[in-house]
């Protein structure tokens, strides 16, 4: 207990911290693209896992892990297209469409994964990412180490943050975007083209998905594994609630669970007598918890869940 | 923009027969699509399908193995579909089995000196209750928070599924076993078999019975028509005077509780222990199943059935031709999808035409 809350333990913590909030910002702005236009996507949980299997097939045989990520963020792009198709063109029901995409995509991800590693004793695995150390900025005392000494998906993550920010607030693109989301009708009859709109909103929200995947695989650890996403997309689906549908307070949300994450695998190193399980529970508790407090005032898209049929 | 335009045309209700042939159509269309995936293996789809449903149903063992399995996909779909019915998003099925299975468990351990009559009732009774109080978290959540019910039912299942691990691991271990497993439960409150030297168990008359019970309830009383009132029209239903928040919690419970009765079956009727794999996503592919069968008790349980070929059958094929196990879950997922773009085919009549 002696190690506890020195200065070592705290920048091992917030570090860890960061690194395990990195799928979550990736795929929550994902839903937030998604859900902005009126969509919701359940298909991220299946997403996320295709997307660590492909990238991790893809690094595993070309040795590349930015073709490993290219070609995760590339199926998630794919299975944003079909969701589009389904629930755009087709106007299916949103929820059912997107866990039936979840059903396929992970029972694909793992038949993939069998057909071309098959089961061996020993599991196959890739040389996953380093760290990228911020010359000069990595070496200040205590907020180095923290903030300047993580993967470049991190580093890319926190760009998108700000990229999606000002995506959706200060560009017309933006703007069409999330007035499909509010008034399909009305957008439609200033000239935006809702079916369109959609269909980039849930592509791009894909590659998002998609791109988180490929962080398990590749960086924080260095094999496929079948549970490997673990529900951190129902995680990430209460995140964009929980951000009220913009990309910075995404950010703020991720490092909050990131940080029950990492300081669940902290204590379980510890001489704390409590099984790990209730340890790796705490994320999920915590998510609840806070949507029964922010629930009342989210401010859903109005044309969430909605389909859109032009008369 | 495209050469090509759908046109949808609200028809009206088609009759009984295409409702019986449509979910044939998605299964056939899905395996259909499906051999893409056995193609891209350079395997033949017709050499697969051949061993999915020999090992399904082709011998006497397979056919009793498949009746084991679905027994759970039978509650499992049958307790999605009373939630859908209300359009209650339980994703949660696979959970509120682990908490039947859990608090049957719990009873069956306390070797009661009962007859096996009501032993088994109790513990039949405690896993509806298990799975029952689980569900109704979330639906309670909904109704006085509106917490979305399937951020919070998905979560729950990692939740229940990480409390039996930890209590397999913990209190609840059998000292002399080699896994994280509970002791067996007693002799006297086990689902006697059905078939000598088989896995079948009392277990699948009682599913099938809870198809009976599920379809007098649904369509005959008073609670089903309320139910399917709020799940077609809320606003309306509230204004018929039905209490719709309530019935989303009636049925939530409902549904969790038929939910628990799929783990009595998996621990009183197969393994006679708690272990923490019981279930290999059940409660998941009963949504596939509560949607094949349109949300109808019996095409629930010959969805159920069909699934019960496909997920046994893989085994064998998988052995046979080398086919990973998992196409089982690539067809659930695609029969889900196709079944729902037929459902279009249901209210509207489609016209195809050429340019704009």
């Amino acid at each position: 207990m002696n190690n506890f809350f020195t200065a070592s333990f705290l920048v091992g913590l917030f570090a860890s911290t960061i690194r395990m909030a990195t799928p979550l910002i990736l795929a929550t702005l994902g839903e937030s693209f998604s859900e902005r236009s009126g969509i919701l996507n359940l298909g991220i949980e299946g997403i996320m896992i295709f997307g660590a299997l492909a990238g991790f097939v893809t690094t595993y045989f070309t040795h590349s892990l930015w073709f490993g990520v290219f070609a995760a963020t590339f199926s998630g792009f794919l299975f944003g297209l079909l969701m589009a198709f389904l629930v755009v063109t087709l106007g299916l029901n949103q929820h059912v469409s997107g866990l039936g995409i979840t059903i396929f995509a992970s029972g694909l991800a793992y038949y993939v994964y069998r057909a071309i590693i098959g089961s061996p004793t020993i599991p196959a695995t890739i040389k996953a990412f380093d760290t990228l150390k911020i010359p000069g900025l990595w070496k200040i005392p205590f907020l180095g180490p923290i903030l300047f000494d993580q993967y470049a998906l991190t580093y890319i993550a926190v760009i998108l943050v700000i990229v999606s920010g000002y995506i959706f607030f200060k560009t017309s693109f933006g703007l069409s975007l999330r007035s499909v989301g509010e008034n399909p009708e009305a957008a439609d009859a200033v000239g935006v083209d809702v079916y369109k709109m959609r269909y980039i909103a849930l592509m791009i929200g894909g590659a998002l998905m998609g791109m988180s995947g490929a962080f398990f695989t590749l960086a924080q650890f260095n094999m496929f594994i079948f549970d490997i996403v673990a529900g951190r997309g129902w995680v990430a689906i209460a995140l964009v609630i929980f951000a009220n549908w913009i990309p910075s307070r995404v950010f703020w949300g991720a490092l909050l669970f990131g940080g029950v994450d990492a300081l669940g695998l902290r204590l379980q190193g510890t001489a704390i007598n409590i099984p790990f399980q209730y340890f790796l529970m705490m994320p999920y508790i915590l998510t609840i918890i806070v949507l029964i407090f922010i629930a009342r005032n989210a401010s859903y898209p109005s044309a969430l869940l909605k389909p859109y049929r032009r008369e | 923009m495209s050469l090509i335009s759908f046109k949808l045309e609200k028809r009206t209700p088609p009759s009984w027969w295409f409702r019986m042939l449509m979910p044939i159509m998605a299964v056939i269309i899905s395996l259909a699509i499906s051999s893409i995936f056995l193609l891209a293996l350079r395997k033949n789809p017709f050499t697969a399908f051949y061993y999915l449903f020999y090992g399904g149903l082709g011998t006497k063992f397979a056919f009793l193995e498949m009746l084991v399995k679905a027994t759970p996909l039978i509650l499992t779909g049958i307790a999605v579909s009373i939630a859908f019915l209300a359009k209650y998003w339980n994703i949660g099925a696979e959970g509120q089995l682990y908490a039947g299975a859990l608090l049957a468990t719990w009873v069956g351990i306390q070797n009661f000196n009962l007859s096996p009559f009501f032993y088994v009732s109790l513990v039949i009774i405690a896993g509806f209750v298990g799975g029952g109080v689980w569900s109704f978290i979330p639906a309670y959540l909904k109704a006085k928070f509106k917490v979305d019910d399937v951020v919070t039912t998905l979560l729950m299942n990692y939740i229940m599924i990480y409390f039996v691990s930890a209590i397999l691991t913990g209190p609840w271990r059998n000292p002399v076993s080699m896994w994280p497993e509970s002791v067996n439960i007693a002799e006297n409150a086990r689902l006697i078999q059905l078939v000598p030297r088989s896995r079948v168990h009392i277990g699948f008359l009682i599913a099938v019975a809870i198809v009976f019970v599920a379809y007098f309830i649904v369509k005959k009383t008073k609670l089903g028509f309320e139910i399917r009132a709020t799940g077609s029209n809320s606003k309306a239903a509230n204004f018929l005077g039905i209490n719709t928040l309530k019935t989303i919690i009636i049925a939530s419970v409902l549904s969790g509780g038929v939910a628990g009765l799929a783990g009595v079956s998996e621990v009183a009727g197969v393994h006679y222990h708690l272990i923490h794999n019981l279930s290999p996503g059940y409660g998941y592919s009963g949504i596939v199943i509560a949607m094949l069968g349109g949300l109808n008790p019996f095409g629930v349980l010959f969805a159920a059935l069909y699934f019960s070929v496909i997920i046994t059958g893989a085994q064998m094929m998988s052995r046979s031709v080398g086919i990973p196990p998992y196409i089982a879950d690539v067809i659930q997922g695609i029969t889900l999808i196709v079944m729902l773009a037929m459902l279009l085919l249901f209210e509207y009549k489609i016209s195809i035409r050429r340019g704009k």
